[in-house]
């Protein structure tokens, strides 16, 4: 078996960035002195009078965005998921967002897998925060491939897109005949005894949940839901129905997030199971990535036990 | 400036001000004081330094305004209508259900408004990001917004005025209402941002400390800030409830209707002040 190619989604999205500004001139980004680490370098690198930086002010930057936008303009502003959607929750609340301005906001190194950085860095709560707010268009996506077609999807997007980035290389799912759509969920597996609905890194879990559960004579839907909000009520309430059981599994905490929006929905129109899998309401800590992974649940494995779960209480 | 200028501007400031006392009366809530100081600097931006079009108010390459502090919605509303952006009659639907008129700034629907402001501290961000808009893709507007001097106490005032600066926006002119008043205080008592000028030019910007209230001021302000090469801070001494008589300098009347019988007082002194005028 030959390596599994590993990328950052946030490499996915500085290669957009870049690719996008040598395709159109017609869009400012901005950074708020992260540019090396949230990959806007790259189009800093390639266009730097089509880049600012604001310093260390991101919620400067989410109102300087807000204004450009309310001049008929297109803007792109990164950050860390922490201090965008948490530091500058009230800026995209009442500055982008009642008004419906179009800013895409690329937040990168969401979740633990931020590393060693520690928990004060770990964003776990942004899809929550943003989830809240009408209007709000939030994409996670999976791999490099889905990161850079969900750019080119936002640019076109009305009203404010947040997208969520993760620092650590993951494998690389989707080649490039992969459609992407916002607010599509993507059947990735057939399957009917139960589905997992996977966002971000937790794609590819799922992916080797559905393997593991084969092997035990488990057919499990694997459901890529890169869009939380508007979320895929259709593609969610076919599987409520098909498979009768619902894993939800996210790098994210289980109070607001993808589980969160499946549930609610789900509660309200078809009644079935639903197990989240996520950050148990629990701050994380420093260490290497994939250790954390294992430790905090968020493993193909950790799948499994939920997939069982879900399956024995229907 | 010459007389009839002044007292074309000074009639207009008073019917502004009628606007204010009958849109917060209507309303029965609202920010009268504030609206009050700053009735001069609105009514001179939109009727004679502003390149706008009230038939047009999505004009492309039109000035920009942006109340940042948008608790004076009252004053922004009633210039707009006066300058013609929408009927004057609208202004006493100000704050209820079914009206355009947002108790602040309403941009999606209120023609004229360009930006949705509330939360203070953030529409110098969205003023700054239009200068900066106005300058990178070559449109070459000019961009003003309105702080109070308590507003000024929000961080996010000085991160914006830092970029500015850093960036050198000079078609970026910010007036603070400073009329030395917030809810719990003198700005003195609450938390002082002074000495404001010193703090502006500390980021890079020059500034121009005026009288607020008086339009020869303000048009010398804004002629001197014209020729800049800097963000210019006009540093516009006022009076809270500037026009009523028990409401100036009573920081009681911040937000504050008054009732009938105090409606009725602060419209008949203002009617008088009209009538000395005309």
């Amino acid at each position: 078996m030959s390596e599994v190619k590993k990328v950052a989604t946030r490499v996915g999205y500085g290669a957009a960035l870049l690719e996008l500004g040598k395709k159109r001139d017609d869009f400012i980004v901005m950074d708020a002195d992260l540019a090396a680490a949230t990959q806007t370098g790259m189009f800093k690198k390639e266009f730097p009078e089509r880049f600012y930086d604001c310093g260390i002010a991101e919620q400067n930057m989410m109102g300087i965005a807000a204004g450009i936008a309310a001049t008929g303009k297109k803007v792109i502003v990164s950050s860390f998921a922490m201090f965008a959607a948490g530091r500058a929750f009230e800026q995209i609340r009442n500055s982008i967002a009642y008004p419906h301005l179009k800013v895409i906001i690329g937040a990168t190194h969401a979740g633990i897998s931020v590393g060693e950085d520690g928990a004060s860095h770990q964003c776990c709560e942004d899809i929550a925060l943003m989830r809240s707010i009408p209007g709000m268009t939030i994409i996670n996506p999976a791999d490099e491939t889905e990161a850079k077609k969900a750019v080119f999807a936002a640019i076109e997007a009305d009203g404010p897109v947040y997208m969520r980035f993760g620092r650590l290389a993951v494998p690389v799912i989707f080649d490039e005949d992969y459609k992407f759509e916002i607010g599509k969920g993507v059947e990735l597996k057939e399957g009917n005894d139960v589905t997992i609905i996977a966002t971000g890194l937790m794609v590819n879990e799922a992916l080797e949940a559905y393997e593991l559960l084969k092997a035990e004579g488990i057919n499990a839907r694997i459901i890529n839901m890169a869009t939380i909000k508007p979320l895929d009520n259709d593609i969610v309430l076919k599987a409520a129905k098909e498979t009768g059981a619902i894993v939800t599994a996210e790098e994210h905490s289980v109070i607001g997030g993808l589980g969160s929006a499946v549930s609610e929905l789900l509660s309200e129109n078809y009644p079935v199971p639903v197990v989240k899998l996520g950050v148990n309401d629990t701050f994380g800590h420093s260490g290497p990535a994939p250790k954390l992974l294992d430790e905090f649940g968020l493993r193909a494995v950790n799948i499994v036990e939920k997939a069982k779960k879900a399956i024995s209480m229907k | 400036m010459d007389s009839a200028t002044k007292k074309e501007l000074q009639i207009l400031a008073c019917k502004v001000r009628l606007g204010i006392i009958d849109g917060v009366h209507s309303a029965k809530a609202g920010h009268p004081g504030g609206s009050l100081s700053c009735t001069e600097i609105l009514t001179y931006l939109y009727f004679k330094h502003m390149n706008i079009d009230p038939k047009n108010p999505k004009m492309a390459n039109r000035d920009r305004f942006v109340l940042s502090k948008g608790h004076a919605a009252p004053a922004l509303y009633a210039v707009l209508a006066h300058r013609g952006f929408f009927d004057v009659e609208k202004l006493t639907t100000l704050r209820q259900i079914g009206s355009i008129l947002q108790g602040h700034p309403d941009m999606k629907n209120i023609p004229g408004v360009d930006m949705s402001t509330g939360s203070l501290g953030q529409g110098i961000s969205a003023a700054v990001g239009m200068a900066l808009s106005s300058k990178h893709f070559g449109e070459n507007y000019n961009v003003y917004t309105v702080l109070g001097d308590g507003e000024i106490e929000e961080g996010q005032v000085w991160e914006a005025a830092m970029f500015a600066g850093n960036k050198g926006l000079s078609n970026l002119t910010a007036f603070v209402d400073y009329n030395n008043l917030q809810i719990d205080g003198t700005i003195g008592e609450v938390n002082s941002a002074e000495p404001i000028d010193k703090k502006f030019e500390a980021f890079n910007w020059a500034t121009i400390v005026i009288d607020g209230n008086d339009f020869d001021q303000i048009e010398d302000a804004l002629n001197k800030a014209a020729t800049i090469d800097k963000p210019v801070a006009i540093i516009a001494k006022t009076v809270k409830g500037k026009g009523v008589s028990y409401m100036e300098n009573a920081v009681n009347w911040h937000g504050a209707a008054p009732n009938d019988e105090l409606y009725e007082q602060a419209m008949n002194e203002l009617n008088e002040t009209l009538k000395s005028l005309q």
